[in-house]
């Protein structure tokens, strides 16, 4: 059996690259708010930003390829984990008092994870088709703050901020937890890792959160 | 007529001598020969471990549903050697002499150097198979000292080391399953012997499981399946710990050595109601550091926090100046009992003495004391609901060794030719008191390093002999065996098991206990038979024989504790002297020590069933000692 | 005081079993769990009904037979002990207490409350030892171990096999079980030559018994009687990583 079948085939090695490709969703997570912050900037430089983008479209295509891959990668494996664990299991627990011994976050990744995967669907075929298909009128910003698809719309605002808050939850275990399939979450050095996870658990999705407040509620305005 | 096979030659060469002059099994041979192992604890696994990697195919069975489950488990303090590495004047000869001299000169000589002897392999064997015994901050291991020594030769990890050591045997023998060398049978009890033309040539077993019976054929049987402590109810064995297998071995001729001889370890938690299900150990090592004392007023019931430094009475430092909390178990244990007898005992019951920490919290700091001893802190703490750290330990005898067993010759071979038995469950190396880890010790040089070489001198002579379970031998026993179960299921009294044996116990432990007396024992050889009759026109038991019945299991234990009982109160009789764990009142010196008479009881008891009706009869092997000198143990 | 217990009976492994309920009276704060246990037994027997089948031996906490799930907790709300160091001061006059078999499939119900946990044993046999003989071994003392890898070892060595781990982990994984051994030889010279084959086939011997997933969330650190830690799985990640990856 090659190193990969052996890896793959095992619970470990899938957890491993499911770790994996979520730390590199991660990554991009902050390249998509450094972006997505310009839009306090104003109108005009987030539209430039945006236009700058597209002069390097296959970069940013072979990007979305990639980013398209850890997604795909990070789900299916989610979807064939839970499933042999659901397997796993025979009758349940009548008296199950599992909130005294972890996290309701930690016990319910799939949970969230599903509805950061509705949010992602709803992002993606509007404000990402938007932006394909208005490209030409080059106001993004206005695609973003309007009532159609952008933060004008109470729904969407509600929809991005619980999204936020799950997806902080979602990294609050999913980080660390990475690194503990990794193998490299053991005692020297899981204080430095925990710090590393609070920016992504907590800055990032506060960062996009505070997008989602700012033109949901007060900014658009 | 018992031959118990001991080489000529010096006492250091004896071993060697022998296993040079002892037959061989080819090694292309060995696999023809099947060996059934019953009892898979620290010497059954590493027996049967040993003899897979040799070649020979083992059928080991045990009750359990795993191996690791063994009683040997629980063994906390550790395990003795000679190896010297603190240097401090220990040798093999040494730990041969202090070994003999706390079995109150009731072992053999060549026996028990052997067992030292093979000491220091053990724990080689021990530390390559990966079991993290202590070590010091240079990377070495580490020992401490133990009741009964002056030397630190016991290897410990942390207060687990009988989980360690089994472990590690368990890791041996889980490799040999992995192999197929070794065929285990989990959940099958063994409910008798079954003999061809006088051999033990398999056993029938009980599937727990199912309630199925059946035959197991080899070329010879091994029994490890440890001590009969439970005999007393109340005892530190696990509630399953039972005789059932030497017990059926021992009826079908196999002699029984010693019965009474048994240790009661002086800290335990004391019993806290009639509910009692078992006693719980506390490690020996605690007399390291802990101090016993009792109040020096009768009766005080003031808290003992209250009670001032000249007010307590430190009865072992007082009475054993020299070794002080260190003596031998059965030293320590009598002496609290005679405090509590006199009136001094603490606690709610007054059955009890105390173990105080205060002066070593003082002297080391708390944290030291956690590091060596917060584990069982710990549990005294979950059990009793008292806090150690702040009062003293409450502490109490109770029944934990059985140095009496089935009668074993320097091959570990019982009267029953291709029988061989193994750890506690022979009677072989500890004469009348086992030291503190010595248990560990002789369990596994039985299995790792003396079996492995005496079994063979048995099967060389056997090639080529068949044995199947299509003997009518085995169709035989297997009737004998489910008649037995259906009396016992047909009874439908009004008593339980439990209540039975709980009974019995109290006859043990008051006449054949701590302190034994001739009317008492009269009185326990008048009245156990009687129980035993009550047992068996009384007990109820529900269920049936063909599905998982514990109640059926425990009934089959308990039937044949009644009648080891008796022959353990007949022993006791007849054995006129106090030595060791046998303390007959009426053989005491003035300071109520042990009074030993080596002129008329330097043997081996070795008791003979006759049939059911009729005693057993007793023979005696001498106990000839050339090396060391009988004195009377002294602890002063 | 008085309790009721609410249990699972079940006949054999292929019945259906389901709960039945038992008052218990004279229950005193000393009596273990167990020994409540046996007092409700005695009275069962002398009812002519059948005792409720459970594990259990040595009753200190050391062999790992016993293992409830105990009012939604394995080996009851108690930090850092098994089902048998439970006792009856734990819960309250008139409590009623939820008794339940280990669920997992890896571990089949043969009776009332008792599993079959064999599975362990298999795990073990694909590599829970150094392959050694007895005898022929080198002195003790010629391979020193760093104080603090033997007690980081001995951390994981004292797994006693229980399950609450398996028992407790929403996914039924055995990951700390496995972690324990892996993370016991990982640490001492005498496991490095097999250290490879141990870890991957450690992993797939217990994929293969039907164990779930790790999803790290934790709750058998929290159950296991002797607090093995969840480091120790980290460990056996990175030791199977590298032992897939590096061979």
């Amino acid at each position: 059996m090659s190193w990969y079948s052996t890896l793959i085939k095992s619970s470990v090695g899938k957890k491993a690259v499911m770790a994996l490709s979520g730390l590199f969703l991660c990554a991009y997570l902050v390249i998509h708010l450094i972006g997505n912050l310009m839009l306090f900037a104003g109108p005009e430089i987030f539209n430039s930003y945006v236009e700058a983008l597209s002069s390097v479209k296959p970069l940013v295509r072979a990007i979305e390829v990639i980013l398209a891959g850890l997604f795909l990668t990070h789900i299916l494996l989610s979807v064939k984990l839970t499933r042999d664990n659901s397997t796993s299991s025979s009758i349940k627990y009548d008296t199950n008092k599992a909130g005294e011994n972890s996290g309701f976050f930690s016990r319910n990744m799939g949970l969230s994870g599903s509805i950061l995967f509705i949010f992602l669907v709803t992002h993606l075929s509007t404000i990402w088709t938007q932006f394909q298909t208005q490209h030409e009128a080059g106001n993004f910003y206005s695609i973003i703050v309007g009532k159609t698809v952008g933060l004008g719309n109470p729904y969407i605002t509600t929809l991005y901020c619980i999204a936020m808050v799950l997806l902080g939850f979602h990294l609050r275990h999913g980080f660390q937890s990475a690194f503990q399939s990794f193998g490299i979450r053991y005692n020297k050095y899981s204080g430095l890792i925990e710090g590393i996870a609070v920016f992504f658990w907590l800055i990032i999705p506060a960062g996009f959160l505070s997008i989602a407040l700012y033109f949901g509620i007060i900014g658009a305005g | 007529m018992l031959n118990n096979k001991i080489p000529s030659g010096p006492l250091a060469e004896k071993w060697t001598h022998h296993k040079f002059s002892s037959k061989l099994v080819n090694p292309s041979n060995k696999r023809k020969y099947d060996i059934i192992i019953v009892g898979t604890g620290l010497a059954g696994a590493s027996a049967a471990a040993s003899l897979a990697e040799l070649g020979y195919n083992v059928q080991a069975f045990s009750y359990h549903e795993s191996p690791r489950r063994a009683h040997s488990i629980a063994a906390q303090g550790g395990i003795n050697a000679a190896k010297n590495y603190p240097n401090d004047g220990d040798s093999i000869y040494r730990l041969f002499y202090d070994t003999i001299k706390g079995g109150d000169y009731r072992s053999r000589e060549a026996n028990v150097y052997r067992l030292a002897e093979v000491s220091n392999n053990i724990i080689d064997q021990c530390v390559a198979q990966g079991i993290p015994f202590a070590r010091e901050y240079g990377g070495l291991l580490d020992n401490r000292s133990f009741g009964g020594a002056q030397v630190s030769r016991t290897f410990y990890a942390r207060g687990q080391t009988g989980q360690q050591l089994l472990l590690g045997a368990y890791s041996a023998l889980v490799r040999q399953m992995n192999t197929g060398q070794v065929k285990f049978h989990p959940r099958h009890e063994m409910l008798d012997l079954v003999m061809i033309d006088g051999e033990a040539k398999g056993i029938v077993t009980r599937n727990l499981i199912t309630g199925e019976i059946q035959s197991h054929s080899a070329n010879a049987v091994v029994l490890a399946t440890g001590g009969y402590g439970n005999a007393f109810f109340l005892s530190t064995n696990a509630m399953a710990s039972n005789a059932t297998a030497i017990w059926r071995a021992y009826k079908k001729g196999a002699f029984f050595a010693n019965p009474c001889i048994t240790q009661i370890h002086p800290t335990c938690i004391p019993v806290a109601s009639d509910h009692q299900s078992k006693l719980t150990l506390m490690s020996e090592s605690l007399r390291n550091d802990g101090r016993v004392w009792v109040p020096k007023k009768k009766g005080d019931k003031r808290h003992p926090t209250e009670i001032s430094e000249d007010e307590r009475d430190y009865y072992l430092e007082r009475l054993y100046p020299s070794f002080g909390n260190l003596v031998p178990r059965d030293v320590a244990s009598r002496r609290a009992k005679e405090m509590c007898d006199l009136g001094h005992g603490v606690g709610e019951t007054g059955l009890a003495v105390y173990l105080d920490f205060a002066d070593a919290i003082e002297r080391m700091g708390k944290d030291v004391v956690v590091q060596k001893y917060g584990n069982l802190f710990d549990m005294y703490k979950q059990i009793t609901g008292e806090n150690p750290y702040e009062i003293p330990m409450r502490i109490y005898p109770a029944v934990h060794y059985t140095m009496g067993g089935l009668w074993v010759d320097y091959n570990l071979m019982s009267t029953i030719p291709g029988l061989y038995i193994l750890g506690e469950a022979n009677f072989s190396d500890h004469g009348a008191n086992r030291l503190g880890a010595s248990a560990l010790m002789q369990g596994l040089a039985d299995g790792y390093f003396i079996l492995p070489h005496t079994i063979g001198d048995y099967l060389s002579g056997k090639l080529g002999e068949a044995v199947s379970i299509e003997n009518d031998a085995f169709s035989k026993t297997e009737t004998d065996v489910k008649n037995r179960i259906d009396n016992l299921l047909s009874i439908n009294g009004n008593r339980t098991v439990d209540d039975i044996h709980k009974e019995l116990g109290l006859i043990l432990w008051e006449n054949v206990g701590m302190a034994r007396n001739k009317s008492g024992l009269e009185m326990a050889i008048e009245s156990i038979p009687k129980l035993k009759d009550e047992f068996w026109k009384n007990v109820k038991i529900t269920g049936t024989a063909d599905e998982l019945n514990p109640e059926l299991e425990k009934a089959g234990r308990v039937a044949d504790f009644l009648e080891l009982g008796e022959l353990m109160a007949r022993d006791a009789l007849n054995r006129e002297e106090s030595c060791g764990g046998h303390f007959r009142e009426e053989h005491q010196t003035k300071e109520n020590e042990a009074k030993r008479n080596d002129e008329e009881f330097s043997y081996v008891a070795a008791w003979e069933h006759k049939g059911e009706s009729l005693p057993a009869e007793l023979h005696k092997e001498e106990l000839i000692f050339e090396n060391v000198e009988l004195t009377t143990r002294s602890y002063k | 005081m008085k309790v009721i217990l609410k249990v699972w009976r079940q006949n054999n492994a292929e019945s259906q079993g389901a709960f039945e309920t038992y008052p218990v009276e004279n229950v005193s704060g000393d009596m273990s769990f167990f020994e409540m246990m046996d007092m409700l037994n005695d009275q069962l027997v002398l009812d002519g009904k059948t005792p409720i089948a459970f594990d259990h031996d040595c009753r200190e906490g050391i062999c790992g037979t016993c293992g409830l799930f105990i009012n939604g907790r394995a080996h009851g709300k108690i930090r850092a002990i098994t089902t048998c160091q439970l006792h009856m001061r734990s819960f309250e006059d008139g409590e009623t207490i939820v008794v339940e078999p280990w669920r997992a499939k890896a571990f089949p119900v043969i009776k009332d409350l008792i599993v079959e946990r064999t599975s362990f044993d298999r795990i073990m046999q694909a590599g829970g030892y150094v392959s050694i003989k007895t005898g022929g071994t080198p002195d003790a003392n010629a391979i020193p171990i760093a104080k603090r890898n033997a007690d980081e070892s001995m951390d994981a060595a004292s797994c006693i096999g229980c399950a609450a781990c398996v028992a407790t982990c929403k996914n039924s994984s055995a990951m700390l079980f496995v972690a324990a051994k892996v993370s016991q030889l990982s640490l001492l010279p005498q496991g490095q030559p097999e250290r490879v084959e141990r870890a991957i086939n450690m992993i797939a011997a217990m994929d293969e018994e039907g164990f779930g997933n790790c999803t790290n969330t934790g709750a058998c650190e929290i159950e296991c009687p002797k607090e093995i830690s969840i480091s120790h799985i980290g460990r056996l990640n990175r030791e199977f990583l590298k032992a897939s990856l590096k061979g």
